[in-house]
């Protein structure tokens, strides 16, 4: 467990926006993620979160600093770190089947791996749903699919953008031990970006905390007791108040200019 | 909607009366005979009775479904119609010679075309098809590919699509004279003038499917490990194909027209040369039968087109004649 996985090193990342103005989204970002851990990144928007996960994805690359995985420097995109998007993010024209396939199909294992898809869609609890398009499914079955899709390549890290926004919180409580389940089943490296303090505290062994403006590591929180976490437990509650209250000082508020 | 026994039995004789009043009309009125030619009437009469055997079976096989006694059910009162303008046009055509002769004939007189002439018009029909095969689907293919270098590439955007876009205005038919001159024979001109006609719709909508795809469904080949070669087939053409057949039922349109178009201009043979020849003998009878006959080809081949869409497009939402299809 002690085996740093990824690892960040002083990151930079500067975007113009619209009016031509440099944005920082990421400033001297350095973080160290082990092998197997469960990270949470959590922040205000803008903060830069998502930047960091695309940027550990591959997606994107910095202006300054340097990512690695496993001592190897990251330089565009890999099936080795799987990335599971927002929503919406299944190929309409694939079943769910074949979605899940997909990862398997693009790399061409997909003839020696075949009984892998049929094991992945029992393990999000999708049989019988094989043959069914992403229309035809709720949100909560697609995102399983999506993460089932960039987990069939065996990934080192499986990044997670807020795979559970748009879900409604029964769905969601369902879906965040679905997640668990199958980080436990394949022990692979999990960062999970999110706005959500309890999904934080009830999956991550660590919680890290970002401000925005520009976008840095403000805090890392270890939550260290024991899973099955109670949502409503002492500790939960405990961990809540603490990471609310450096939520509310990484989002700094101006001083107010006078006070009556 | 359920519909009752009694109700249903009522629309079926409701959908086989207007041909019986038909037939029965045919029968009972004595043909007026011209003095230049004999009008035959055995034609007509075959096909009302066979009108009434297809409607009268598909009445039979309606009975035991739900779904398809409500679909029949719905087409009785259409069918009367037709069965109705069938027996007042034989009455004002064949029996009484109201109708302006020789460019309204009588449905006896166009229906006996078939009998007479089955042969010639089959060798048109057949010349028709393979013009329309070769021309079309050469187009689908120029089209696709076109479409598929300027959805791709940027160069091929930069350079292709002016090109594209200048000529494809160009109605296809406009080219003809110079088509006729540099083709050895007039039937290459045709297949020359149907895939150019094809080919700029086409072209268009593939390229644009490809360059609407969101930029998610990338990035997501990216992540799980998928090559240009990937996103390419797996990603952009199958993100186009919705829109590809949207060019290709429009480029369906304008291949019928440009079909006929330089069969009666040019070529040795097929409907529209045959529409031309039947009009040069002041035979309007057969050039009614041969609109008939096309009427009835270009139905067929837009169903089938229709149903390769369907197939094709299953995966898309709300796409009604999927439902229809389950259902």
């Amino acid at each position: 467990m002690s085996k740093n996985a990824v690892e960040v090193t002083g990151v930079t990342r500067i975007y113009t926006d619209v009016r031509g103005n440099p944005l920082e989204a990421l400033r001297d970002v350095s973080v160290s993620i082990q092998q197997g851990e469960f990270v949470s990144i959590i922040g205000p928007s803008g903060c830069g979160k998502t930047t960091l996960l695309r940027l550990i994805a591959g997606l994107d690359s910095p202006q300054a600093g340097e990512l690695r995985l496993n001592g190897e420097i990251i330089s565009g995109t890999d099936p080795q770190r799987g990335y599971v998007f927002q929503q919406g993010s299944l190929f309409p024209w694939l079943t769910v089947a074949k979605n899940i396939a997909a990862g398997l199909k693009a790399r061409g294992v997909y003839k020696q791996q075949k009984a892998d898809v049929a094991e992945y869609i029992e393990l999000i609890g999708l049989e019988g749903f094989e043959k069914s398009y992403p229309h035809q499914i709720s949100g909560g079955m697609a995102q399983r699919v999506a993460i089932a899709r960039a987990l069939i390549n065996r990934p080192e890290v499986l990044l997670l953008d807020e795979p559970m926004g748009a879900l409604d919180s029964f769905t969601r409580a369902d879906l965040q031990d679905k997640l668990l389940e199958l980080w436990k089943h394949d022990g692979t490296t999990m960062i999970l970006v999110t706005h959500d303090i309890d999904e934080a505290i009830y999956l991550a062994d660590r919680v890290v905390i970002m401000s925005p403006r520009p976008g840095k590591i403000s805090d890392v929180i270890p939550i260290d007791f024991p899973r099955p976490r109670h949502r409503g437990g002492v500790e939960f509650l405990a961990m809540r108040k603490t990471i609310l209250e450096k939520l509310d000082l990484a989002s700094a508020k101006p001083e107010p200019e006078y006070t009556i | 909607m359920k519909i009752s026994n009694t109700k249903f039995l009522i629309r079926t004789v409701l959908t086989l009366l207007g041909f019986a009043l038909a037939e029965v009309g045919s029968f009972a009125i004595p043909t007026l005979q011209n003095q230049t030619f004999v009008i035959r009437d055995e034609a007509y009469r075959a096909i009302l009775a066979g009108l009434m055997v297809i409607y009268l079976g598909s009445g039979i096989f309606s009975w035991f479904s739900e779904t398809r006694r409500v679909k029949y059910a719905k087409r009785a009162p259409f069918r009367l119609f037709i069965g109705l303008v069938l027996l007042v046009w034989d009455m004002l055509g064949t029996k009484f010679g109201k109708l302006h002769m020789p460019f309204f004939p009588g449905p006896s007189q166009i229906t006996w075309v078939f009998v007479e002439e089955w042969e010639f018009l089959l060798s048109n029909l057949l010349y028709s098809l393979r013009l329309y095969a070769f021309g079309f689907f050469s187009g689908v293919f120029l089209g696709v590919g076109t479409g598929i270098l300027i959805g791709w590439f940027s160069k091929a955007n930069y350079w292709i699509m002016p090109v594209l876009k200048m000529t494809g205005v160009i109605p296809a038919v406009a080219w003809m004279p110079f088509a006729l001159n540099i083709f050895p024979s007039s039937f290459l001109a045709g297949c020359f003038l149907v895939s150019m006609c094809a080919w700029f719709p086409i072209g268009f909508q593939t390229a644009r499917g490809m360059q609407a795809t969101q930029k998610v469904y990338f990035e997501v080949a990216r992540t799980i490990g998928g090559g240009r070669f990937y996103q390419l087939f797996h990603v952009a053409i199958p993100n186009a194909l919705p829109t590809i057949f949207t060019g290709v039922s429009t480029a369906n349109g304008l291949a019928f027209t440009t079909l006929v178009m330089t069969e009666m201009m040019g070529a040795r043979g097929g409907l529209g040369y045959y529409i031309n020849w039947a009009k040069a003998w002041s035979s309007y009878y057969k050039v009614y039968a041969a609109i008939i006959i096309m009427a009835i080809l270009f139905s067929i081949i837009l169903k089938i087109i229709g149903a390769i869409q369907n197939r094709a497009l299953i995966w898309q939402r709300g796409l009604t004649s999927n439902v229809e299809e389950r259902g």
